[in-house]
């Protein structure tokens, strides 16, 4: 079992488009039909392969916005210059294929058992693999204490903002708006900085453990901010992500 | 700018046999000990530079030529990884 | 197991494919500047850059930024190609030819290593950059050469793919028996010609 399991992993699987959604304007979640899959934890992803007529071949690697047990989705936001996510956010239809890898990644997950308090902090479409961790939680009943801090240009590029809204009850959600605000806004705005940290940031004796992902300044920002914060490295879990 | 050690998972795994994002590396130069997660990732040149996030110096490089992935592991002292559960 | 065709994919369609005729065996034309690295860009100020050449641990000549940009420098407009498969037609620089630098010294090494500030090598015959093939450029575009890209000073050997053209050069080492710089040691073409599609060591 344990060897299949392994080789599982390394070959790559054909999926199947079974639907698409659009989350923003330029934000498309893809949901697959993947009948092997073995399953994956919050805070994986997966790598993409796609393959064209002429033989041509693209990777990308994707995190998985689903949670465990969950069919498979990822989110792709589009960007202009790219190769491969202007066509999975504009070209792709469900019955389409693609080749995929996974899941990938046994350090940057949240499971449950793992505990918290949880601090979960996203730059952009950093907030897939956060999504599927607050997702799991959700989704498994547990009570474990967890905030969101996810900044984003603007409220239009929130990507699974009513999802995210819906959690409140029980979980801290709150967005920082860095580009423009709606008129009236009263969430944060501007970068995420030490002041706003200060206030929702886990005092570091509560042994939060903190998920940062979003592009890579952002995250060496964030981090560096909580190191100044005394938070320990080893309790800060960071993704970076970079473009194409 | 670099990524991370998250980005090359699935190359990891090509090399590895197994998901090596957790396992602890010790850097032959400065000592350091962190997960390969953790390290500085540079892709998309002729080949993958992994460095140490401490002292950046490289703790892997993984070219892929022709059908082979040759990976240097040189830079790392040791490597600690979990035994994949069964 | 053939891969599925992903309906509708294609390659990214890229300005220059048109001039083909002017593109090295398994190579795309690219419209933009890709950047590419083995490690951090380095940032060492002007006042403690210097450029020296240097043969058996000793060295034979060095110069300090104001006297690099006081020798003689070209603009040179030129094609590039990365062993990653893209080409950048008509790229302009600015820059010192190297035969102006190793002329400074008496030598006869056959062989050149370049060093650059990062630990990064690549290695040369001497006579691939001399006779107007090779320059340290320290001008892109008629500006200054962005630290991304290997400012302030790189190596461009224009006739060989883009990994000879070191980046944040530092100087030259003269040797009598050739030594793989960096990616030469892990399995890439010692020489590296385009036009005959020497990636990879035994091409």
């Amino acid at each position: 079992m344990a060897g299949t399991a392994v080789r599982g992993r390394l070959n790559w699987h054909v999926a199947t488009v079974a639907s698409v959604t659009d989350e923003t304007d330029t934000v498309r979640t893809i949901t697959l039909d993947l009948p092997d899959w073995p399953g994956h934890q919050a805070g994986q992803h997966l790598d993409v392969r796609l393959t064209a007529e002429d033989g041509y071949a693209a990777e990308r690697s994707y995190s998985i916005a689903a949670a465990a047990g969950e069919p498979v989705a990822i989110t792709v936001e589009r960007l202009d210059d790219g190769e491969v996510s202007p066509y999975l956010t504009r070209e792709l239809r469900p019955g389409d294929q693609m080749e995929v890898r996974g899941p990938i990644g046994n350090w940057f997950t949240w499971a449950p058992g793992d505990g918290g308090p949880l601090l979960l902090i996203a730059g952009g479409s950093g907030v897939v693999p956060l999504r599927a961790i607050l997702r799991q939680r959700q989704r498994s009943g547990s009570t474990v204490p967890a905030r969101l801090l996810y900044s984003s240009r603007s409220l239009e590029d929130v990507i699974y903002r009513h999802e995210l809204d819906q959690y409140r009850g029980t979980a801290d959600v709150r967005y920082t708006l860095t580009r423009r605000q709606p008129p009236g806004w009263d969430g944060f705005s501007g970068r995420v900085d030490d002041a706003m940290l200060a206030r929702i940031a886990w005092p570091a004796r509560q042994r939060p453990l903190t998920f940062v992902c979003g592009p890579t300044r952002f995250v060496e920002a964030v981090a560096g901010l909580l190191v100044a914060r005394h938070y320990p490295e080893t309790q800060v879990k960071t993704e970076r992500f970079g473009g194409a | 700018m670099a990524l991370d050690g998250n980005a090359i998972g699935g190359l990891f795994i090509e090399i590895f046999g197994a998901d090596m994002t957790s396992a602890q590396a010790t850097c032959a130069a400065c000592g350091a000990v962190r997960p390969l997660a953790d390290t500085l990732v540079y892709l998309r040149g002729p080949g993958t530079v992994v460095r140490c996030r401490q002292c950046t110096n490289v703790l892997m490089v993984i070219c892929r030529i022709r059908e082979l992935n040759c990976v240097d592991l040189s830079g790392i002292k040791t490597l600690h990884a979990t035994v994949p559960q069964a | 197991m053939t891969s599925p065709v992903s309906r509708g994919f294609h390659r990214l369609s890229r300005q220059g494919d048109a001039q083909a005729g002017k593109l090295p065996p398994g190579q795309h034309a690219t419209a933009d500047f890709p950047v590419l690295s083995a490690g951090p860009t380095p940032h060492t100020p002007l006042q403690e850059w210097t450029f020296s050449i240097r043969r058996a641990g000793a060295t034979l000549r060095t110069w300090t930024w104001p006297e690099f940009m006081d020798m003689p420098a070209e603009t040179v407009t030129v094609d590039i190609h990365c062993v990653t498969r893209w080409s950048k037609l008509g790229t302009v620089w600015q820059g010192v030819p190297v035969a102006a630098l190793l002329n400074q010294v008496a030598h006869d090494a056959p062989y050149v290593v370049a060093f650059s500030d990062g630990g990064y090598t690549t290695n040369l015959p001497a006579r691939d950059v001399t006779g107007g093939k090779a320059w340290v450029a320290f001008g892109y575009n008629g500006e200054p050469l962005p630290p991304e890209h290997g400012g302030p000073a790189r190596l461009l050997v224009p006739h060989l793919y883009f990994w000879k053209s070191a980046k944040w050069v530092r100087g030259l080492d003269l040797l009598d028996h050739d030594q793989p710089g960096f990616w030469e040691n892990y399995g890439y073409h010692n020489y590296g010609d385009p036009w005959r599609e020497q990636r990879y060591a035994g091409d």
